[in-house]
């Protein structure tokens, strides 16, 4: 037995990066490696661009999703189930002007992703519905126990299962249900199985459905599928300028894993693109059929439907307006519309990348915030990272057992922007100067 | 038979890569062979079994057998990787989503690897069990084998 463990350990060694296997996100288990001791403090997280600063509002609420910012400077966050956790939206506000919340409610005993303001409501969704809550000219909310359904009965099997919300301030609630699946296999990531065709998943997935932001208890008949062929959207923003919903894909995974013969896991690490999508009622991205290839700047059939890695499909399917990288997983998206950051910034788009898992072997990636230009409503320039090292350092990185990892963005009254961490639950105000 | 829904946790963790390419060689009992020490079978399932884990596993379970938060569930120190070798194969067998481990749920999907021989997937396991900080008795290809036998795929 001895032998046995002492060979276990041999291997364990030669395999694992570290002795201590943190748990993700824990960003505990140091090693006795050359990093230096890492200051905990969240507050000095950050790496930003000169003249930018980040401060937390607060440093561990929980699995802190998305966020929004009521026009008074309260901020409210959606928060996902984690042990312990008892409710699901939270309620900051910072009465005193220290940049720390001191005033915090937590109310909504359901959990989820989605959170948005408008019509004098709050709007939070669970995997499942969408709630609302009255709130008061001071952005109290009015009725913590008992909000309305304003959507229910929405698809959730526990894949891409967040319902990410946005409103469009005209009336009208866009709700991503994501597809149940990696690339509608018959039988979902398993080897040989082949592509569904026509995929049925995206009757009552893959897309983003448009429903009345002020009509309750409405389902899928009462909604209408206004974009299709999308995997799956976490991160989307209704952009004020060009009138549009913008989204960001979360691309399939796996493609080594389930065809070694066509790609290499450093190319199965990079590809398909996490791609961002200008939609208009009726735009079809083209999941499950194609995926986008960056490098080629091609839509390349899936080869569960009979793709070779090269040949092109989804001649109907819309292009992205901007291709990343693949995996990264990006989660926030948001316009900014402030005037408090330098000039380039504005009507440009902020990204929050959570990070891959399924670049492995090949080193993980994100776990930042990017920045893409726009410029008349279309994205003019290369992006560039402009927040850093939520993760704490390359080797977390690498890894991918970080500290935190980027989820929600949001646009606060002076111009500054929120990150929600749903990690920890850190959420850093970013002001510049 | 236990029935622990959630419980199938760790095995999930096993696999979700795909299957092995071609090899069905089965090499007979975990034992024999190679090179390795006098440490006999043990060892030597435990080297296979790395190289098992690294092409079906390792992609969803991570390097580190962590495995990723919310989605695919660790193998680190968990009762589904240390306890039952029941429970254990026949997640391998049969794949499995949904599952909670220390109060944290896991939803990522987990596909079936009945086509891994007894053998690998007993050397697989034993790589597993003596890996991450685990130590767990072996799990052997006539085990498998019987497991196997009875399982009935949900």
């Amino acid at each position: 037995m001895n032998v046995i463990a002492r060979k276990s350990l041999y291997l364990a060694a030669g395999l694992c990066f570290a002795g201590l296997v943190a748990s993700a996100g824990d960003g505990g288990g140091k090693k006795g490696k050359e990093k230096p001791a890492k200051v905990s403090d969240a507050n000095t997280q950050l790496k930003l661009p000169s003249g930018f600063s980040a401060v937390t509002l607060v440093d561990s609420i929980g699995r802190a999703r998305h966020i929004a910012v009521a026009p008074n400077g309260v901020v409210f966050i959606r928060l996902n189930r984690s042990k312990g956790a008892t409710k699901g939206v939270y309620r900051l506000e910072d009465t005193n002007g220290d940049g720390k919340a001191d005033k915090i409610t937590g109310f909504g005993s359901f959990f989820g992703t989605g959170v948005a303001i408008g019509n004098g409501y709050l709007y939070a969704s669970s995997d499942e519905e969408v709630y609302r809550f009255k709130l008061d000219k001071d952005y109290n909310v009015v009725n913590p126990d008992n909000p309305e359904k304003v959507v229910t009965g929405l698809l959730n099997r526990h894949e891409h299962e967040a319902k990410a919300i946005t409103l469009d301030g005209k009336g009208n609630l866009y709700v991503n249900i994501g597809a149940y699946s990696n690339a509608c296999q018959l039988k979902d990531r398993t080897k040989g199985s082949p592509g569904d065709m026509p995929c049925k998943i995206l009757d009552s997935a893959g897309g983003i459905w448009l429903f009345k932001a002020d009509k309750l208890n409405q389902t899928y008949g009462d909604g209408v599928r206004y974009a299709t062929g999308l995997r799956n959207v976490v991160g989307l923003d209704w952009n004020k300028q060009t009138n549009s919903l913008f989204v960001m894909q979360h691309g399939r995974d796996q493609l080594h894993d389930l065809f070694p013969d066509m790609w290499d896991t450093k190319q199965s690490a990079e590809l398909p693109a996490e791609c961002m999508y200008e939609l208009h009622q009726g735009s079809n991205c083209g999941w499950p059929y194609i995926f986008y290839d960056q490098n080629q700047h091609k839509k390349i059939l899936a080869p569960e439907y009979g793709g070779d890695g090269k040949k092109t499909g989804g001649e109907n399917a819309q292009d992205p307006v901007v291709a990343f990288p693949g995996h990264l997983a990006p989660n926030g998206l948001l316009f900014y519309t402030g005037n408090q950051f330098p000039e380039k910034y504005k009507n440009g788009a902020f990204i929050a990348f959570h990070g891959s898992w399924n670049r492995a072997p090949e080193p993980q990636a994100g776990y930042f915030i990017v920045f893409q230009p726009f410029k008349d409503g279309k994205p003019s320039g290369q992006w560039e990272v402009f927040a850093d090292n939520f993760s704490g350092g390359p080797e977390k990185t690498a890894s991918g057992r970080v500290m935190y990892r980027p989820c929600g963005l949001a646009q606060a009254p002076d111009g500054s922007i929120y990150v929600t961490d749903d990690s920890k639950g850190a959420i850093w105000k970013i002001s510049y100067k | 038979m236990k029935k622990r829904n959630l419980v199938f946790t760790v095995a999930s963790s096993l696999l979700l890569a795909t299957v092995l390419m071609s090899q069905t060689k089965k090499p007979a009992a975990p034992a024999k062979t190679a090179g390795a020490t006098a440490s006999g079978g043990a060892s030597a399932s435990i080297t296979r079994g790395k190289q098992v884990y690294l092409e079906q596993c390792l992609a969803c379970h991570q390097v580190d057998g962590a495995g990723v938060q919310g989605m695919n569930p660790p193998l680190v120190k968990t009762k589904f990787v240390l306890g039952d070798k029941n429970t254990l194969v026949k997640i391998v067998l049969n794949g499995m989503q949904g599952v909670e481990v220390e109060g944290e749920e896991y939803h990522g999907v987990m596909a079936p690897h009945s086509d891994l021989t007894d053998a690998q997937i007993a050397d697989v396991l034993t790589y597993v069990r003596n890996s991450f900080g685990n130590k767990a008795k072996a799990v052997t290809a006539a085990e498998v084998k019987a497991i196997r036998a009875k399982n009935k795929p949900a």
